[in-house]
């Protein structure tokens, strides 16, 4: 869309970190009774004073190499100030001038089909305001109730410049992004709340309007789409879109306005004396050495190493678990094979399930595709094995006993060639009919087959011989 | 940190918040944001006191606003001394002991019971913190 | 004299000892002390009388200003706005002080979050000074002060944002100390300008602030700024001597503006340490006189931010609402807050505000350089430096309160300390009628140990510090 203009700010919270960012509560509060998970620091109590988790800074190290980022050689901590009941006091420790990380960018597939060079501005630190839960909705509630569990849990703030074009662009980008969040493993997506969108929207020679805290890629993607419609309609009758805060309502799908003051946002930033500077050019080295093989580059040597096609490449490559259980097959079977059973099959049976790459193993995959290679077992023979070990996650079972008890062996070539000559022969009505012309006629002897054979014939095959043995009388 | 931040002696210095808008949008802050204050003449008036009020989240009241304008400009103006002072390429001082680097390690501690993070809050209701209503 | 109290203790009963500070306390019309802890100091002393322990302090009766964070034990720092709050954790130097055998006798009176130079503006009442009861005790740990000098608590903590320990000190005749930034953690302090202060503790002699530092100082993890290393050890060392001490007169913290009875005591002082084999020369420190200014606008700012913690949700006195929150908490912090805090918060909020941050915060910090490094400079030719603490001695309760800027000019000589992050003491250098004069050394980062070295030579060669006012 070539009017439309995007940026994001994308918080992910660095959950694979053992404590919050300034402080040693647990960062595993899910779950939790509410404000079960607090400290004088998180809880913001008078006296309380922030130390910085070594570990979040280099997971923020980590994070901005893999955006292709500079990393900034002494940063820093500045407090943002501002009130709000989620935030204890009264001010966020995050970051402003000399960020953790500038000047990054990620490729992503353009609607047009074309690569597009997406640039990163920042990755800064900062820590997570608690959580508020209002009785009813945000507008009508007529209180709202405060757990600062998710407070001072450590946060990356990514933020795009404005280069995305469309609603469906930024969903790639996020699923990009997610990607390479999941291989560094910094960061844990399946935990609720575990990141969270900001999207800027403008069209152009219009105002920009910012929706806040979107959760969930979908959800991006239908308030975007939302905003272009409703900033068209204001263009259309000439009304200027105002520049302003919204908010995403996800039950009715629509944006909604937060009346916010003129001046509300002068935040008043100043560094945060409480904590020192960080001197961290010296780290980089090791960390950018360390660093997995990200998406991109593993997609690529797929494709170069396993003869792959782009898209099972790319399909393998989203999930680091996924691109690892790829590889450990590949190695015991024909590699393009396992890729077709794995991205075309596979992926589609655990998603069906809302199921991890986790729940299914290796050596069964690779079994399975070897009885495959081997003729063993028909294609809706190895579907009906996959499915049946999903179905049976902790009782167990192995391709082979599941062959052996649901008779999946594929019948011998000789007892099909019979069971055709014999259905043939006592098909001659059906016979006659195709000869005259009706195809479909050919199905009831491919059916009598099937029958003789208990189904343990590839179908396809049979229909083939059976045409072949009634075009040969 | 010292001296690494904006040391322009300038009256018309960016807006932190509207600077990150503009750098990222590459847009000009608006100028209703700028001129909030009088601040060609320095002088405070009633509005700005408001104003200040608004946001140091401080309710005044009406009787109060003459005394504060009085009290900020002699304040204010016993501030302005400070422009006498030659400040051309001096670093800030943010942190007068200059340590660099302390950190803690990524280690689990115990936190406080709800009970205790609770006990001193004057409204709670099934372990939450009760506040008002947002709008 | 702790020295002494602790010998006594062990001989006699710590819990009888007790008894009788709290009888007196009782009955004391200073209005210091805001909260006491009778329950669990005299349970402690039970406990000291049946086994002493070798802690430091073992047994020795400690009061703690209102904004040092103490478990189970009431801490508001003056204000309506935290009354009823209990802290469920005890701040750094508390669990230093418990782990050395002390007993909290109580919480003392301050200026409201510290804000102040007279304890005026505490929500309970000012206290008064001992020595004339007409007159303030200084701020804002006035409370902690005239405990002391009021006999009601043989030491006391303080914390000295602008001078709040080294004020009361001088007007209370009594010993304080400012230490380095960083040399004691802040961890349990509430903040009210976090670049700038420091804990400090206030006795009747050189001797017991040096114990008092052996115990209170030293790296903490908790805190960011605190300085590394272990704890300090001053007493070894102490009574050294001053021979070939160079001393430095700063040359604007003398004359106008300087009450001339303090001006004279304070050169008697100096001619005492000549005596004593150090010698003096004038120095200059020529960013004097923007100190003032340049530290209140940090000291606002920090304090603005500092500050908008306290709205009532988790802790604090909160009235009945039927508005949104930020109508709510701006109405309970209008009530909770005093004037001078409001002014300051206010004030700092404008300083560091859209447009205004360059004029006013920037540039105290860019001065604040400018004064650091006026003091780095003196100490490359003088060791350490002398000068009066206040530029007059406690003047009357009531007489400044309403005059904002007047109460601000009386810091003229502490808050220069607080900017540049040195260590100072105060220590009684005579009196101006009845009421007491102090005399303030001044010296390089962590030079602890030098600074009460000199204040106790001059302690030793006179006895102002035994003066006593007459309510003991």
């Amino acid at each position: 869309m070539e009017d439309v203009i995007i940026g994001l700010e994308i918080h992910v919270q660095l959950n694979r970190l053992q404590s919050k960012m300034f402080c040693g509560c647990s960062t595993a509060y899910h779950d939790s009774l509410p404000n079960s998970h607090t400290c004088p620091v998180c809880l913001g109590l008078p006296g309380s004073l922030p130390v910085i988790n070594r570990k979040a800074v280099e997971y923020g190290i980590k994070v901005g190499l893999a955006l292709n980022c500079t990393i900034e050689e002494e940063t820093l901590f500045y407090r943002k100030n501002y009130y709000y009941p989620d935030l204890p006091k009264g001010f966020q420790i995050s970051q402003y001038d000399y960020p953790l990380a500038t000047k990054g960018h990620i490729m992503i597939l353009g609607d047009d089909g074309a690569e597009r060079n997406i640039r990163i501005n920042r990755a800064h630190m900062e820590e997570d305001p608690g959580r508020l839960v209002h009785a009813g909705t945000i507008d009508k509630a007529k209180y709202t109730m405060v757990d600062y569990n998710r407070c001072g849990m450590p946060l990356l703030e990514v933020v795009t410049e404005p280069d995305l074009c469309s609603p469906k662009e930024a969903r790639v980008f996020l699923d990009k992004l997610k990607s390479i969040l999941d291989y560094l493993d910094v960061f844990d997506g399946t935990q609720e709340g575990s990141m969270r969108i900001d999207a800027n929207i403008s069209l152009k020679g219009g105002d920009r309007s910012e929706v806040k805290n979107i959760t969930g890629f979908k959800g991006v993607e239908k308030a975007l789409s939302y905003e272009i419609t409703r900033q068209k309609n204001l263009q259309r009758r000439n009304i200027k879109v105002v520049q302003e805060t919204r908010h995403f309502d996800e039950l009715r799908n629509i944006t909604v306005s937060i009346r916010s003051k003129v001046g509300a946002h002068d935040y008043r930033y100043f560094p945060e004396c409480d904590l020192a500077v960080m001197r961290i050019a010296s780290w980089v080295p090791a960390i950018r050495a360390a660093l997995p093989e990200l998406p991109d580059v593993k997609r690529e040597r797929f494709v170069k190493q396993y003869g792959l096609a782009d898209d099972h490449a790319k399909s393998l490559t989203s999930e680091i678990k996924l691109a690892n259980f790829y590889e450990a097959v590949a190695a015991q079977a024909s590699p393009k094979l396992v890729a077709v059973w794995i991205a075309d099959v596979l992926k589609g049976e655990l998603n069906y399930r809302d199921l991890s790459i986790g729940s299914f193993q290796e050596e069964h995959m690779a079994e399975i595709v070897q009885m495959l290679e081997q003729s063993k077992i028909s294609e809706d023979g190895a579907v009906q094995i996959i499915r049946t070990l999903l179905d049976r996650i902790g009782i167990g079972g192995s391709p082979g006993e599941i062959v052996r008890e649901l008779g999946l062996c594929k019948a011998e070539d000789d007892a099909v060639q019979k069971a055709v000559r014999e259905a043939v022969a006592e098909s001659a009505a059906a016979v006659a009919d195709y000869k005259a012309g009706s195809e479909r006629a050919l199905n009831f002897v491919v059916g009598l087959v099937m029958k003789k054979t208990r189904g343990k014939a590839d179908a396809g095959e049979v229909h083939r011989l059976v045409k072949e043995e009634v075009d040969k009388a | 940190m010292q001296g690494k931040h904006n040391t322009k002696n300038t009256h018309r210095l960016k807006n932190p918040a509207l600077d990150q808008m503009a750098r990222v949008f590459g847009r000009k802050e608006p100028l209703y944001l700028i001129r909030w204050f009088n601040a060609w003449d320095d002088m405070i008036t009633r509005e700005d006191v408001e104003h200040i009020g608004w946001l140091a989240s401080i309710k005044i009241e009406d009787e109060e606003k003459d005394e504060l304008v009085e009290h900020f400009n002699t304040i204010l103006d016993y501030f302005h001394q400070l422009d006498e002072v030659d400040t051309e390429g001096v670093e800030p001082t943010y942190r007068v002991v200059d340590l660099a680097n302390i950190f803690r390690e990524d280690a689990a501690c115990p936190s406080l019971s709800q009970d205790q993070a609770l006990k001193n809050a004057p409204r709670t209701e099934n372990g939450y913190f009760k506040s008002p209503r947002i709008v | 004299m702790l020295s002494e109290l602790k010998a006594r203790l062990r001989a006699e009963s710590c819990e009888e000892y007790l008894c009788r500070l709290f009888e007196r306390i009782e009955k004391s019309s200073l209005n210091a002390f805001t909260t006491l802890a009778k329950e669990s100091a005299l349970n402690a002393a039970r406990q000291f009388d049946k086994n002493p322990g070798q802690g430091l302090l073992a047994g020795v009766p400690i009061a703690i200003k209102e904004s040092i964070s103490t478990k189970g034990i009431e801490t508001n720092c003056s204000s309506r706005i935290l009354r009823g709050y209990i802290p469920p954790y005890d701040a750094h130097v508390i669990e230093r002080l418990k782990a050395e055998g002390a007993i909290i006798v109580g919480k003392t009176n301050m200026d409201e979050f510290a804000m102040g130079t007279s304890t005026e503006t505490s929500c309970f009442g000012p206290t008064k000074n001992p020595w004339d009861q007409a007159c303030v005790p200084g701020g804002s740990s006035g409370g902690s002060a005239a405990v002391v000098a009021g006999g009601e608590a043989p030491c006391s903590l303080g914390s000295d944002t602008g001078g709040s320990v080294r004020c009361p000190a001088s007007f209370c005749g009594i010993v304080g100390l400012k230490p380095t930034y960083g040399l004691v953690s802040r961890y349990g302090l509430v903040a009210y300008a976090n670049s700038l202060e420091q804990i400090g503790p206030l006795t009747h002699t050189v001797e017991d602030t040096a114990l008092l530092m052996e115990v209170i100082s030293g790296h903490d993890e908790r805190d960011s700024t605190s300085a590394e290393g272990a704890r300090h050890s001053y007493l070894p060392g102490l009574k050294d001597g001053i021979c070939g001490l160079k001393i430095g007169i700063p040359r604007e913290y003398f004359g106008e503006g300087v009450n001339k009875d303090v001006e004279k005591a304070v050169w008697e002082a100096i001619h005492t340490l000549e005596s004593l084999g150090a010698s003096w020369q004038e120095v200059s420190l020529p960013h004097t006189r923007y100190a003032l200014a340049a530290y209140y606008v940090i000291a606002m700012s920090e304090a603005s931010s500092n500050l908008a913690r306290f709205d009532g949700l988790r802790y604090g006195s909160r009235q009945e609402e039927d508005k949104d929150w930020h109508t709510t908490f701006s109405a309970i912090r209008a009530k909770g807050f005093g004037p001078e805090v409001k002014r300051r918060i206010m004030l700092g909020t404008y300083a560091l505000s859209a447009g205004y941050y360059g004029r006013y915060y920037l540039k105290a910090l860019q001065v604040r350089t400018l004064i650091k490094g006026d003091f780095m400079r003196a100490f490359h030719e003088v060791d350490i430096l002398a000068s009066p603490t206040m530029p007059i001695p406690a003047f009357k309760i009531g007489e400044r309160i309403n005059d904002p800027l007047s109460l601000y000019m009386a810091d003229v000589f502490t808050v220069p300390i607080n900017l540049a992050g040195v260590p100072a003491i105060s220590v009684p250098c005579g009196f101006v009628g009845h009421l007491p004069i102090g005399l303030q050394l001044i010296g390089p980062h962590f030079s602890e140990a030098a600074v009460l070295r000199a204040a106790q030579a001059f302690e030793a060669a006179t006895s102002f510090h035994e003066a006593k006012p007459e309510v003991i």
